[in-house]
């Protein structure tokens, strides 16, 4: 579904991303951990198509095609989905409004029929209540004065409304305490299907306790550096990442 | 020696427009005329060497010979007025054709507690012209005020007796037609407002030619003790016109005066705007919106003098610029000796739309009294990249995400807007104006 090949990244010509290779199958969850600034974020921003970065080297496939080429969203409809780590806020636009038009603008693209309000209304009535968002949260502009916690949560809310086939979550977890962060993991495995795949970018071991990935991968300086299954987030856990700077210099040498 | 020569030719048009008047017009009038052309005569039209006209060159209005408004008649219905940009709003509906009153086309001049129509008139019948006339609006340091003043023919008289609450807008229309040669057009409008009344007007300037003529429009409103106005004024001009003109309002104790300024037509457009809190307990909301692009220049220059204690003022301009336009926004805001605890907010933003738009803001605090509170803020700004991504990771195209970023920044505005048609009339100007306005329609109104 999602094959990334010798991905290399650079912003403001620092280089982050530094052959990056992935394969991610449907119906598989991928978890991607690694320190601050080893390139987690960068790598889910760049999937989902944000032009501050400029990918030097590599390619990007999803279902054969070249994502690379895809304006943001062009990925969107082909079912590509990045949950943001600092979910943005629109003043003036209402949560609701902007959904339907997003859903609208994919169901377009793929010569689908419009949803019409009826449809919508009974969509979000089923998936507020998988996601314990209340009501009234929608009708306000997008994440304004939302707290941290609601604000993910809408995430993961708009991530239901529009199921995507890849969906990537940013760091979703982080800062949340532990009945957000349950709450976003339902809301998670109740999309997990066998023809989606998902990538879950963190920081912290916890959140796999809830969301039990497939395959660990470990980001540092811009390289995976090692793979494996759950066992190894608990590793990490218990290690922390400072193994990892010995490990980097037999592998993974600097320069 | 250029300015002399436009100077007399404004002098000679004036001799022959004042004998046309001889007998038609109370002599205080004629005297006023007079005063108004002097004064004119001795100021000229400003440069930009006048700090107050620094960014705005007038020099295009002086060099063009304007005609003298209202040139020959031409044949105008209710249907050409009804196919203008919110040329019906389903009110009542009051017309001037180049500045000169139409009775065949205005209705709702009848209304319990309401006169309204032509100044021409009123200046012959209601007392309250005398009064009021031209003492608002100062043309001494102004010389669009004193032109306005010496070759205004005709305009609105609007008078809402005390104790009058009208449920229905009061639709004040102002067009402009197609003549051969460029024309000046005067247009002038006297509010007065009785105690204890409430009324909204909607001032709008159109035209039925998209070719070039200059309107100089003048109105003055006093709102009466404890009274409520709201006041719309639309610019919708020809795109080659020029506008330059003046809304000034003084304020009794404990009014209310809300103004929305719409600034969409016209190549030059410059606005004073001035409004006295001149008794205890006035609220004044001064909001401006301006929608410009190709080579427009809009110039929103505002005084809110706070001449008593306790009053509060709010002031709202955004501004949105594509193209090469020019926006220029002055905020003076002056706090006389005495006028303790006023409570004055000036906010004007900017959102740049292109490389090549320009906007000039600045505010200007002259605060005589000790115990007040005053704020301002100015923004200039471009799209914000990151909300843009984020509605295009969501599926909304580049074109649609950025209007839909743009109708948010106007719908704070629009929203404050209490007359519903008008309202609506707003919201469709600005989704055609942006592209992919019909997405962004979707997303306003579900």
């Amino acid at each position: 579904m999602l094959k990334i090949k010798n991905l290399h990244v650079k912003a403001d010509d620092k280089e982050i991303l530094r052959g990056i290779d992935l394969t991610v199958e449907p119906g598989e969850v991928h978890s991607i951990m690694g320190p601050n600034g080893s390139g987690k974020s960068t790598l889910a921003q760049v999937l989902a198509g944000r032009d501050i970065y400029e990918v030097t080297e590599g390619q990007i496939l999803f279902d054969g095609k070249d994502v690379l080429e895809l304006e943001p969203e062009e990925r969107a409809c082909e079912g590509i989905f990045m949950a943001f780590q600092y979910p943005v806020e629109i003043p003036g636009v209402s949560n609701t409004y902007f959904l339907k038009a997003a859903i609208n603008a994919i169901r377009r693209h793929r010569g689908e029929q419009e949803m019409d309000a009826m449809e919508f209304l009974e969509l979000v009535r089923e998936k507020i209540e998988l996601l314990h968002i209340d009501e009234e949260l929608l009708k306000r502009p997008v994440n304004e004065g939302f707290s941290g916690g609601e604000k993910k949560r809408n995430e993961i809310f708009q991530m239901a409304m529009l199921e995507p086939r890849l969906a990537i979550l940013d760091e979703t977890d982080s800062g949340l305490d532990i009945d957000a962060l349950k709450t976003v993991a339902e809301g998670v495995n109740a999309l997990r299907s066998p023809d989606r795949a998902i990538i879950v970018v963190t920081h912290y071991q916890r959140l796999l306790n809830y969301i039990v990935p497939d395959f660990v991968h470990v980001l540092y300086q811009g390289k995976i550096v090692k793979s494996g299954d759950k066992q190894l987030a608990l590793e990490l856990e218990e290690k922390g990442y400072s193994w990892l700077e010995g490990e980097s210099e037999t592998a993974q040498p600097v320069g | 020696m250029e300015s002399v020569k436009e100077k007399d030719a404004y002098l000679s048009d004036f001799f022959d427009f004042e004998k046309a008047q001889v007998n038609a017009e109370p002599a205080w009038l004629r005297d006023l005329r007079r005063d108004a052309m002097t004064q004119f005569s001795t100021l000229g039209f400003p440069t930009i060497k006048d700090e107050a006209w620094r960014f705005t060159n007038v020099a295009p209005i002086a060099r063009t010979q304007f005609r003298p408004g209202p040139g020959p008649e031409q044949v105008v219905n209710r249907d050409d007025l009804d196919a203008l940009w919110c040329g019906n709003l389903g009110v009542p509906r009051v017309v001037f054709v180049d500045g000169v009153f139409r009775s065949d086309l205005s209705d709702g001049c009848d209304q319990a507690g309401l006169v309204v129509g032509s100044l021409r008139d009123a200046w012959r019948e209601r007392e309250a012209t005398r009064a009021y006339y031209a003492r608002q609006a100062g043309y001494f340091d102004h010389a669009f005020v004193a032109l306005n003043t010496a070759f205004a023919a005709d305009g609105a008289y609007i008078e809402v007796a005390s104790g009058t609450v009208l449920e229905q807008p009061v639709h004040v229309l102002f067009v402009a037609t197609r003549q051969e040669q460029p024309q000046r057009i005067h247009p002038r409008a006297l509010v007065v407002v009785g105690r204890s009344s409430q009324v909204t007007i909607v001032e709008s300037f159109s035209s039925l030619t998209d070719g070039v003529y200059f309107c100089n429009p003048i109105t003055e409103v006093i709102v009466g003790d404890n009274s409520t106005i709201d006041h719309y004024r639309l610019q919708h001009e020809s795109g080659e016109a020029y506008h330059v003109g003046m809304n000034q309002v003084v304020q009794g104790r404990d009014t209310n005066y809300r103004t929305t300024a719409l600034d969409l037509g016209s190549a030059l457009t410059r606005n004073d705007l001035a409004c006295v809190l001149n008794g205890e307990g006035g609220h004044a909301e001064l909001n401006g919106l301006y929608l410009l692009d190709g080579k427009q220049h809009v110039d929103n220059f505002t005084t809110l003098e706070h001449a008593k204690p306790h009053c509060d003022s709010r002031e709202l301009f955004k501004g949105i610029l594509d193209g090469e336009a020019k926006g220029i926004f002055r905020g003076r805001i002056i706090v006389r000796k005495g006028a303790q605890k006023t409570d004055s907010k000036q906010t004007n933003q900017n959102l740049l739309l292109s490389d090549d738009a320009l906007v000039n803001t600045k505010p200007q605090l002259e605060i005589y009294a000790d115990d007040v509170k005053c704020t301002h803020g100015a923004t200039i700004g471009q799209l914000d990249s990151t909300a843009l991504f984020y509605l295009r990771s969501r599926g909304i195209s580049k074109a649609a995400a950025r209007s839909l970023l743009v109708y948010a920044f106007a719908s704070e505005l629009i929203d404050s807007i209490k007359v519903p048609v008008l309202r609506d009339q707003m919201i469709e100007y600005l989704t055609d104006w942006l592209p992919k306005g019909s997405l962004v329609k979707e997303v306003f109104e579900g």
